[in-house]
Formats: structure tokens, sequence, C-alpha cells
């Protein structure tokens, strides 16, 4: 699902450099100068040992953290010198998050959660939108969870939550960081399950940061960092597992 | 672009309802506040038109008569110059306002004035039998005097009437003297007399003007005190008693006569009334103070609560702006609901304190309201406290890093 010629890629980081407590003794550089490419539609996972600087990668290319030098194009647009007040509509418009601990709001229900990104944009939820975030949670297998709060929900349930709510929007790319980390292993399974269906059904590019390496396998692209640089970028041969299937029955 | 703040709104009542004991227990502490406030204001607004109608209703609120006699010195001393004499001061007698018959409809016409009553006052004897008494001889004109002092309202027993012949005294008075309405006593003045018939016996308030207290007609005054058509003193009556002190200094600079306010009167109860207001005020800013600093108490361990859905939310692409409306909001929330129900409680206390409190006549000790006007500015500047008190905790939510906010 490669982007039509002539199109910018959707990401494009040339030397991105990245150092915490700049001019202070611990000074430190996370991330030495990478350089980076997603397409769009492409379905990528980002590993890497512990330190090795994936969640600041994540972070600025979500654009919750700025590099400190280097370019980044985002769907051709370079977003280092954007002022915060953009940055925001950015990440709202053309991102999607999922994060490890779910990161649902625990006051609002399901549903609320997924129709929040669209409150945050028009002040009010149209019934087209919120008939989108139900067609949503009921594709990701949670029709008859839409009015549970966070708390009442699993934590698969609640990663699926999340995935309808980082879609709801239609964003050209999703990110998410170790989306699967504290799910056992059926859950985790599920929860790639969807990732991927979401991908091959709406062509939404994911970067997933990850540390196992039996669901990168089942990537497209495999990025490793090791000390902030890349160690390895490599196209993953697909077919050699099959990808674990325990997906939710699919919507009549 | 102005758009409907549906997010701000949803968010932040969805957090005060999360917060529940914090919310419940804030909103509380500014009912009391409120309530505190709003009726520590009505108590004093009320104990203070309760005394300035107490004082007012038996005086006018300003007088006009004739100046001081003064004696004149022979030359007037050079500037700078002393003079070592030591001059008798001239003994004041009673003389009329020259003209008054004049001037009477020129104050009238005057704006605020509500009532121009001439007098003539001045000292005499009442005798019956062998009880002698020194009096306060007022010869008025009933109706006017009427608006000034209100003197029908104050008749204990009897008719309120002056044709000629006919007196209306004070209640102490008439116990003194051993008369009933209707009954007849002598007034002396220097040298005259005349028999006088009670028709009314009057409770002005204070027991010793209720002892000296003789209103007789103006004409039999004027008779008995030896001012053929004279007057002694103009009374005015206002209809707001506040502007008494200026248009007091207006009448001073147009005429040449005695003119003086009930302030200048009483200004021991005036400046009492202003330390009561003053401390009325001192009250007032404490308990919102103390207000304020509650609400942003709150907000403060809210947002620290929070962080981690701020966090979230701006990442999901919630704008600064949002996050730190999503407070104020809040803070206007707990605001505007503490101070309805604080208004709710002030009205009850208001309540409790007319039913329960009384005065030695059984009667509610004073009358206290809550003036619509007064409760709706007391909850409109708790809200407006409500909003200033979230500025701070909104702008550490609204600078909360979200990549930070979201790892914890």
């Amino acid at each position: 699902m490669a982007a039509p010629p002539g199109t910018p890629a959707l990401i494009a980081l040339s030397c991105i450099k990245k150092s915490y407590n700049i001019g202070r003794p611990s000074e430190a550089e996370i991330l030495h100068g990478l350089d980076l490419q997603v397409a769009a539609g492409e379905f990528i996972a980002l590993m890497g040992p512990s330190g090795s600087g994936k969640s600041t990668l994540l972070n600025i290319l979500g654009l919750l953290e700025r590099a400190t030098s280097g370019d980044y194009r985002l769907q051709g647009e370079a977003v280092q010198t954007l002022d915060d007040a953009v940055l925001t509509l950015r990440r709202r418009h053309t991102l999607g998050f999922v994060f490890q601990f779910h990161h649902l709001l625990p006051a609002f229900s399901a549903l609320e959660n997924v129709t929040l990104p669209a409150l945050m944009g028009e002040g009010r939820v149209s019934s087209q939108q919120r008939e989108r975030a139900r067609s949503l949670l009921d594709a990701v297998g949670l029709a008859n969870a839409m009015d549970k709060r966070p708390g009442e929900l699993s934590g698969g349930m609640q990663q699926r939550v999340a995935i309808a709510r980082a879609l709801v929007l239609d964003p050209p790319l999703v990110l998410a960081d170790e989306p699967t980390g504290n799910l056992d292993t059926a859950a985790s399974n599920e929860v790639f399950a969807l990732l991927r269906r979401m991908h091959a059904e709406r062509g939404t590019s994911f970067v997933i940061v990850t540390h196992d390496p039996r669901l990168a396998a089942h990537c497209d692209r495999l990025v490793e960092l090791v000390d902030g640089r890349i160690a390895r970028d490599e196209a993953m041969v697909q077919g050699v597992e099959p990808v674990p299937s325990s997906l939710p029955a699919p919507p009549p | 672009m102005l758009r409907w703040p549906g997010f701000e709104l949803r968010v932040a009542l969805r957090f005060l309802r999360e917060g529940r004991m914090q919310t419940v227990l804030i909103v509380v502490g500014v009912a009391a506040g409120v309530a505190v406030v709003a009726y520590v204001s009505a108590l004093i607004s009320g104990l203070q038109s309760n005394t300035l109608a107490k004082t007012l209703g038996a005086q006018a609120h300003i007088t006009l008569q004739v100046p001081d006699d003064v004696v004149t010195p022979a030359a007037l001393p050079r500037p700078g110059a002393a003079v070592l004499s030591d001059t008798q001061p001239r003994a004041q007698r009673l003389r009329s306002v020259a003209n008054w018959q004049a001037l009477v409809p020129l104050l009238e016409r005057r704006p605020n004035v509500a009532g121009v009553s001439p007098m003539v006052s001045g000292a005499g004897l009442a005798l019956r039998g062998e009880a002698v008494q020194s009096i306060a001889l007022m010869g008025v004109d009933l109706d006017r005097y009427d608006r000034v002092v209100g003197l029908r309202s104050k008749v204990v027993s009897g008719v309120a009437r002056l044709e000629p012949g006919e007196a209306i005294i004070g209640r102490e008075l008439a116990h003194d003297l051993g008369v009933h309405a209707g009954d007849r006593f002598t007034v002396q003045t220097g040298g005259r007399s005349e028999s006088l018939r009670t028709t009314a016996l009057v409770d002005l308030g204070v027991k010793d003007l209720n002892r000296r207290t003789v209103i007789v007609p103006l004409r039999e005054a004027q008779n008995l005190l030896a001012l053929p058509g004279g007057a002694t003193s103009l009374d005015l009556t206002l209809h707001d008693v506040w502007v008494a002190q200026t248009m007091a200094r207006d009448l001073r600079a147009q005429f040449p006569y005695k003119i003086e306010s009930w302030q200048e009167n009483n200004a021991q109860l005036v400046a009492a009334l202003n330390a009561q207001s003053v401390a009325t005020g001192i009250i007032r800013g404490v308990v919102l103070a103390v207000v304020v600093l509650g609400i942003a108490s709150v907000l403060v361990v809210s947002v620290v609560q929070k962080r981690r859905e701020i966090g979230i939310l701006r990442a999901m692409g919630a704008t600064r702006g949002q996050i730190m409306r999503v407070f104020l909001v809040q803070g206007a929330v707990v605001g505007a609901v503490g101070s309805l129900l604080g208004l709710l409680l002030a009205v009850a206390l208001i309540f409790v304190f007319t039913r329960f409190v009384h005065g030695s006549d059984g009667r509610p000790l004073f009358d206290i309201h809550l003036l619509p006007a007064t409760a709706l500015l007391v909850a409109l500047i708790a809200t407006v406290c409500g909003v200033l008190a979230a500025i701070a905790p909104a702008r550490s939510a609204a600078r909360l890093d979200p990549a930070q906010a979201i790892r914890i």
C-alpha cells in the first residue's frame, strides 16, 4: 500500500536528535540523528531494548515532544517550527494514540470516550459522529459495552475502546506505545489482530512500539532502535507464522 | 470564532462528579461563605435602616433656624492681630425666621424634598392641679408635621387633632399631669397662660421626650410665645436621607440661616453606622478570600490528580485553552452552585431570625430582608470569585507537558 508517486511521505525524519536536561550536568542525548521514512499505509513495529529511545521517538512522531535538532515532516509539512496550538490541531486530526495503560478517561463511558475527539473539535457530537463511534465500537467487538465505564471493562476491552477512539476521526497515522504491554497472551493476540484488521480495512498507517518479537514478526516492517540509533530497518516476510487469530466475531 | 464550549462543560462537570467528595465539601464551603456574606449583609442593612428609621422618624432631615445672635466687634480685627478682650456672649432670644411663609413653597419645590413643616418652639410650664412640669412647647401645622415625623403613627391613645385650644402631649407627661385624652390642662409661658384640651397621647420612642412634649396648633404657640405670625424653625424631610448633608451645604450657601442636616445633629450615630459598614465590609472580604482559597486549593489538588487525564486529552488534541477552560468552568460551577445553596441557607437563617428573635414587645426586633439585587450581586461575586480562584490551577493544568503527564 505504497503512497502514489508524487505525494510526500507520511513521515520523513532526517537527522533527528533529542537531548534532555540541556545545559545541565545531567545532559543526555537520547536520539543521535535518526533518519526514517514512513509511507502512507505502512504497518511498522518499533522495537528495541529499554532506554533505546523508542518512547522518545514515538513522542516526537506524535508531536508530544520536539526534537532538539533535525527535520521532521508530517505529510510534507515541517512541524518542527509549528507552535503548540497548531501541533495540537495536527495531533487531533492527523494522529491517533493508543497507549500501554489504555488511558481512557475513567469518568466517561466507552462511547463517550470514543466521541471525545469529536466533542473536542466541534463542542458537540453530531448524530453522525455518534453513529460512527457506535459502528467502530461494534467493529472492535464492544457493541454491548458502549455505556460501560472503563473501570467495568477488562484490560483487553479497554484497549479496544482506545483503538476505536484513536480511529474515530479517521487519522492517517496511529501511534501505539506497547498496546499489548500489560495484557495476557490471549487478550494481547486479540488486540494485535484487531490492529491488523483495522489496518487492512482502513489503510491507516500504524507505528507500534512493542517488546514482543512474536507480534513484531507479524508487522510489515521492523525498525529496531539501539542506543538512540536505528540498528535495523527491514521489511518482514509475511506468512511465516499465521497471524494469531482470535478475532472477535465480525459484525453481521 | 466563538464555539459552544460543549467539550469544556462536559469534561468539567464529569471531573467534578468524579471527585464527588471534594466537590461536595467545597460546594458546602462556598455555600457557607455565601450564606454568611448574604446573611450579614441583610442583617446589617436591616439593623441600620431600622436604627435610621427610629432616629429619623422622630426628627427632621434638615432643620432651618434663625442664626444665633452674636456680638459684633466694633471693628474687624486686622489679619494677624490678636484681640485681647473677652466679650460676654449674647443671650439667645426667641426670634422668627424672616419671611418663612415665602420660604416654604421655595423649599418645597426643590427636588428630593418630601415635606416642609414650620414650627414655633419654646419653653413653658404645664400645670394641672398641684402638678407643674416644664415642657417644650411646639406649635405646628399637624398635616405638615405629620409628614416630617409621622406623628399620627405614634399616637397611643385618643385621635390626633389640633383645632384651636387643643394639644397633643407625650405619654409620660400625661401620666405626670394625670390627664387622659379629652382632659384639660394649663400651659404657661413668660406671662401668658392658656387652657388646652388634650386630644391624643403620643409615644415618641424616648421617655425624656414624652415627658416634655406638648404639641399645639401653630397659632396657639405663636400667641403663647409672643411671636405673632412667626416660625422659629422649618423642618425638612427628604426622600433620600443620604443627600441631607449636601443639600444642607447647598442651602447654607444660598440662605443666611442656620441650616443643619441630621448627620450633623447625630454625628455619633453616623460614625457608628460607618464603623459598622466598615466592619461588615471586612467580614465580607475575609469570607470571600477564604472562599477563593478553598476553591483554589481543591482545584490545585484536582489538577494533580487529573494529570494523566489532562495528558491524554492534550495528546488527543485538546488545546491548552480548552484545558484551561475546563478548570475555569469547574471554578465557576462550584461558585455558582455554592452561592445558590448559600442564598437558600441565608434565606433560611433570616427566616429563623425573624421568626424566633423578638423584641420586648413581642414583635420581630427589626425587619431583615435579602433583597433580590443583593442576592444576585452576592451570587455573581461568588461565581466570579470561583473563576478567579481557578485561574492559577487552570494555568498549571494548561502548562502540563502531555508527554510527561502520560508517562506517570
